[in-house]
C-alpha cells in the first residue's frame, strides 16, 4: 500500500520537475559484497527463508516450491543465480516475493537473498549506464547502476532476469533431458 | 454523453444465449404438448428481448432477423396463427440461426448469411402465406401484416422540451401503446441542436408512430393523458394495409425471397439442424468468450455468513491471545475446533459456488432427440431426471460432448425402427431415460434405452476383422462391451452422417477418464443398454494417496493406483536396454524408481524393501516404486504452472497440513515416459 502511495506522489511530482529529476524507488538487498536493487513496485512482500519443496529435474538455483497463501510460488536462490559462493541460510536470510511480467502473464517469484537493507529513491539523472563487458558476461538484466553514498547498487530488471532467461532456459532444459 | 456500450456486450450475449435456451425448450414444449400461452409469451419475450438488445448494441443484422421472428411469434400469441408443427420447425431454425449469428458477432466473425437469408425468406414466406386479409402487402418490402380487425393509428407526438423534467418519459408511453398491438416508431430528428449547444436534460425529439391495433381512439389517447398538456398531439385513423414509408422500420429486408422449397431442401435444412444442435456444444469456446458463472443469491449470502462467523471466531481467538495464561487453554482449544468448523463450511461454500446443476448439459438433450428422431423416423421418448444433481462448472463444460455423443449413439443404434420394435413387442416409442445422482463423492449420470442393447457378434466380427481381438480369443461380454472403446471402432453397417464414423466412443471415454471418471456398460440383448458415467464432483479437490521417497513426499491420485505391493527381487527383469519390468499378476510391467525419475536420495533402493504402487492411466499399468506409503487424504489440486512451468510427470502441487507443498503425481504422463523406455 505504501509503495503505491509514493509512487502516486512520485508521479506527481514528475509532472512538475523535468524528466532528468524523476525518482523512482528500489528496495535493495544483500549478496556477499554487492548491493542490487528491484523496483519497489514489483516487490509483493518480504518474508524469512522457510523450508520448500523441491522439484524434480529443475536447475540447480531452482530451490523448489513454497505455499504463498495458497499460491504455489517457485524460489530462486540468487547466489547459485549469479554464481556466488553458497552460504548456509540463517534467520537475515530472506525471501522477496516480486511479481513478474512476461508475454504469457504475471508470474509470482522468490528469490532468496543474503539480507534486504533499504528502500533507495534514485533520481533519473543518476542512474549510470551499465559498462559494455562484451559478449563474455550478459549484463542484460542490469538496468543502470546507482551510487549510494560510498557504494555502487546494480539495478535488476527483474523481467529480463526472472522470465525470459529463467523460464526459457529452463525450458531448455527439461527439452534437452526429453 | 457517451457511454462505451461494449462494457454490456457480455451481459447481452449471456442473457441472449439464455433466452436462445428457453425459447428452445419452449418451442419443444409447443411440440409435444401443443397450444400454450403461458409458453408462447415464454418464446416472445425472449425474442423481444434478443430483438431489443440487438438494436440498442447496433446487431443490425441480428435485430433484423429477430423482427421477423417475433411477428411470427406475435401472431401466435394473439392467436391469429396456428402453432404447426411446421411453423415450430422453422422456428427452431430460426434459433439455430441466431445462435449462430450471435456467435459469430460475439466472436467479431462474419456471419453466415447464407444460411440467415434462407430461413429468413422462409420465415417471410410463412408469415405472407398466413396473412390472411394481407393480400396489399407486397413481398420483401415490409415484415409486417395485418390481421383482421385492427386498424392503423397515425400519431404523431412532439413533446416540448421539458418533457423529460416533468419525469415523462416518452417511452413508457410507447411500450403502453405496444401492449395494444404492433407499433411502428421513427424518431424525428429534426429539431436536435448541434452538439455544443444540446441539453441533456431535454427531450428535442418528435416521434411519429404507427399502431396497428384493434383498440378504440380512447385507449390510444389514454396513453398520452399525462403528456398531453405538454406535447403537440395528433391521432389520425388510416386505412389498414396502406403501406406506410418509414425509414427505421423493419425495411430492406433481404431479397433472398424463397421461390420453391423442394423436398430435398428440406430435408437438408434438418441435417444441418441436427449438425448446428451438435456444433453448437462443441464450438462454444470460441474467441472472445470470457468465462463468467452465475451464483444463487443464497449462495452468496450463505458465503458472507460463513465469513461473518470467522471473522468473529478470529476476534475470539485474538482476545485469549493477549495475555494468555494456562487457565485459558480450554477455551483455547474451544475456539480451535470452531475455527476448524468455520474453515471447513467455508471450504464447502466456496466450492458450492463452482456448482452447477447437472440440467445445464442436459438441456441440449431434447433439442438433439427431437431432431434425430424425426430424421430417423424413429419414435423416441425422452425421460430426464436428477436434473438439480450439481456439478463442478469445468466438470460440466467437458461433459457436454461425450453426453451428446452417448445419447446420440443411442438413439442411433439403441433404440430399433417402430416397425421393428412392433414386430418384437415392444411399444413402437422407445425409452431414452437420462438421469443424474450423487453417489458418495461422485456424479453418476446414466444414459439408459429399451432398444435392442449392444449386438455382441456384430461386435466380436468387426473387432476380429480389424484385427482388434485373434481369431481363436474367447472373451467375455463385459470384454466384448468394451471393444466398442477402442479407436477406430464402428459397427455401424452403414456410416450414417449421424453416427458410425468411428471417432465417437473411444474419445467419449478419453474425455471421462481426463476428467477422472469412468464409463461402463450394462446391456441385455433386446432389452436395452445403459451406460453408466461416473465423474468426480469437482477438478479442485481429489482423493490422494501420500507416499514417500526419502525424505520428500508425493501424492498418487487414488482412482490411479489399482494395488500396492512387495515385489521380490528375482521378479524384476532387466531388459536389454537397462529398463526394469517386474511380474504382475501374470503380465510385466515396467517398473519406475520415484527415487530415479526426480533425483531424489531414497532410502532404499532394493525393490523387496521398498513397496511397489501399481498405477494404471490411459489404459496402461506399470510398477510405481517407492520408500512408503503414508496416509490417504483429500488434496485441493493446486497449478504448479501458474508461477512456474509445466513439470514432466508432475501435474499439479497441493498443501499438506503443515503448509508445506508436496507435489502430484501425474500418472498418465509417467507411465508414457515408462512405455517409451520399455519400447524404446
Amino acid at each position: 500500500m505504501d509503495a503505491t502511495a509514493t509512487a502516486a506522489t512520485a508521479k506527481k511530482d514528475a509532472g512538475m520537475v523535468n524528466p532528468g529529476d524523476q525518482i523512482s524507488q528500489f528496495l535493495t538487498f544483500t549478496l556477499g559484497q554487492e548491493e542490487y536493487g528491484v523496483d519497489i513496485l514489483r516487490v509483493q512482500e518480504i518474508r524469512g527463508w522457510h523450508q520448500v519443496t523441491r522439484v524434480p529435474n529443475a536447475p540447480a538455483h531452482m530451490l523448489g516450491v513454497l505455499n504463498l497463501r495458497g499460491t504455489i510460488v517457485p524460489i530462486i536462490d540468487m547466489r547459485m543465480r549469479f554464481r556466488l559462493a553458497k552460504v548456509e541460510y540463517n534467520p537475515v536470510t530472506v525471501i522477496i516475493v516480486l511479481s513478474v511480467h512476461s508475454a504469457s502473464g504475471d508470474h509470482v517469484f522468490g528469490i532468496v537473498v543474503d539480507s534486504v537493507s533499504d528502500v533507495l529513491d534514485v533520481k533519473a539523472s543518476d542512474r549510470k549506464a551499465t559498462p559494455d563487458f562484451g559478449a563474455a558476461v550478459n549484463t542484460d538484466f542490469i538496468n543502470g547502476l546507482a551510487t549510494v553514498g560510498e557504494h555502487m547498487v546494480m539495478l535488476l530488471d527483474i523481467d529480463k532476469l526472472l522470465s525470459s532467461d529463467e523460464l526459457s532456459a529452463l525450458a531448455n532444459v527439461s527439452t534437452a533431458a526429453e | 454523453m457517451s457511454i462505451n456500450l461494449e462494457q454490456f456486450h457480455q451481459t447481452f450475449f449471456e442473457e441472449s444465449f439464455e433466452g436462445l435456451d428457453s425459447m428452445e425448450s419452449g418451442l419443444l414444449n409447443l411440440q409435444a404438448g401443443g397450444m400454450d400461452a403461458d409458453t408462447i409469451n415464454t418464446i416472445f419475450r425472449a425474442a423481444h428481448s434478443i430483438k431489443g438488445g440487438s438494436g440498442t448494441f447496433g446487431f443490425s443484422e441480428v435485430a433484423k432477423f429477430t423482427h421477423v421472428l417475433e411477428t411470427l411469434l406475435n401472431e401466435m400469441r394473439d392467436g391469429r396463427r396456428a402453432v404447426t408443427p411446421d411453423a415450430v420447425n422453422l422456428l427452431l431454425q430460426s434459433v439455430d440461426v441466431l445462435r449462430e449469428m450471435l456467435t459469430a458477432v460475439r466472436g467479431k466473425d462474419a456471419i453466415n448469411h447464407a444460411r440467415a437469408n434462407q430461413v429468413h425468406g422462409q420465415l417471410e414466406q410463412m408469415l405472407q402465406a398466413g396473412a390472411g386479409t394481407a393480400g396489399a402487402v407486397p413481398p420483401a418490402t415490409s415484415a409486417h401484416t395485418h390481421a383482421p380487425g385492427t386498424q392503423d393509428w397515425k400519431i404523431s407526438f412532439r413533446p416540448q422540451s421539458h418533457l423529460l423534467k416533468t419525469g415523462n418519459d416518452p417511452l413508457r408511453i410507447f411500450r403502453e401503446l405496444g401492449e395494444h398491438g404492433s407499433l411502428r416508431i421513427d424518431a424525428d430528428l429534426s429539431q436536435l441542436p448541434a452538439f455544443d449547444r444540446l441539453d441533456p436534460e431535454s427531450c428535442y425529439l418528435g416521434w411519429n408512430l404507427v399502431l396497428e391495433s384493434m383498440a378504440a381512439e380512447s385507449t390510444i389517447n389514454e396513453a398520452f393523458d399525462w403528456v398531453r398538456e405538454e406535447s403537440a398531439l395528433n391521432i389520425t385513423s388510416m386505412q389498414p394495409g396502406t403501406p406506410v414509408s418509414m425509414a427505421s422500420v423493419a425495411n430492406a429486408s433481404p431479397a433472398a425471397v424463397m421461390t420453391a422449397k423442394t423436398e430435398g431442401e428440406a430435408a437438408a435444412s434438418t441435417a444441418s439442424a441436427v449438425n448446428a444442435a451438435e456444433s453448437r456444444a462443441t464450438t462454444r469456446a470460441s474467441a472472445g468468450e470470457t468465462a463468467s458463472i452465475r451464483v444463487d443469491i443464497s449462495k452468496v449470502d450463505e458465503l458472507i455468513n460463513m465469513v461473518g462467523e470467522l471473522v468473529i471466531t478470529q476476534n475470539i481467538l485474538g482476545q485469549i491471545g493477549q495475555n494468555f495464561d494456562m487457565s485459558k487453554l480450554h477455551k483455547l482449544t474451544q475456539a480451535l475446533s470452531e475455527l476448524d468448523r468455520n474453515t471447513r463450511e467455508l471450504q464447502e461454500s466456496v466450492m458450492r459456488i463452482r456448482m452447477l446443476p447437472i440440467s445445464f448439459a442436459f438441456n441440449r438433450v431434447p433439442r438433439l432427440v427431437h431432431d434425430l428422431s424425426s430424421k430417423l423416423g424413429k419414435k423416441v421418448e425422452l425421460k430426464m431426471s436428477g436434473e438439480s444433481t450439481e456439478l463442478d462448472k469445468t466438470v460440466m463444460e467437458r461433459i457436454v460432448d461425450p453426453l451428446v455423443h452417448l445419447v446420440r449413439n443411442t438413439c442411433d443404434h439403441g433404440i430399433e425402427m417402430p416397425d421393428v420394435r412392433r414386430a418384437a413387442g415392444k411399444p413402437e416409442t422407445g425409452t431414452l431415460t437420462l438421469s443424474a445422482c450423487h453417489k458418495g463423492g461422485n456424479v453418476v449420470i446414466e444414459i439408459a434405452d429399451d432398444g435392442a442393447g449392444l449386438n455382441q457378434e456384430k461386435i466380436l466380427k468387426k473387432a476380429r476383422e480389424r484385427g482388434l481381438v485373434k481369431p481363436d480369443q474367447q472373451l467375455s461380454a463385459d470384454e466384448i462391451h468394451d471393444l466398442i472403446f477402442l479407436p477406430g471402432f464402428s459397427t455401424a453397417e452403414q456410416v450414417s452422417d449421424v453416427s458410425g464414423r468411428g471417432v465417437g466412443m473411444d474419445v467419449v471415454r478419453k474425455n471421462i477418464q481426463g476428467l477422472g471418471g469412468n464409463v461402463e456398460i450394462f446391456s441385455e440383448p433386446g432389452k436395452g443398454a445403459r451406460f453408466t458415467v461416473r465423474l468426480p464432483l469437482t477438478l479442485a479437490i481429489m482423493d490422494g494417496q501420500s507416499v514417500a521417497v526419502g525424505k520428500e513426499f508425493y501424492i498418487v491420485p487414488l482412482v490411479s493406483i489399482i494395488v500396492s505391493t512387495i515385489v521380490k527381487n528375482e521378479h524384476v527383469s532387466t531388459m536389454a536396454n537397462g529398463g526394469e519390468v517386474f511380474k504382475f499378476r501374470d503380465e510385466y510391467l515396467p517398473l519406475m524408481r520415484l527415487y530415479d525419475l526426480y533425483g531424489a536420495t531414497p532410502r532404499t533402493t532394493d525393490i523387496s524393501q521398498g513397496l511397489m504402487v501399481v498405477v494404471e492411466g490411459d489404459g496402461r499399468r506399470a510398477g510405481l516404486f517407492v520408500d512408503e506409503l503414508l496416509g490417504q487424504q483429500q488434496v485441493v489440486i493446486k497449478s504448479l504452472e501458474a508461477n512456474y512451468k509445466r513439470v514432466e510427470g508432475i501435474s499439479g502441487a497441493t498443501i499438506l497440513g503443515d503448509g508445506s507443498v508436496a507435489l502430484i503425481l501425474d500418472i498418465p504422463g509417467l507411465i508414457r515416459i515408462a512405455h517409451q523406455k520399455k519400447v524404446a
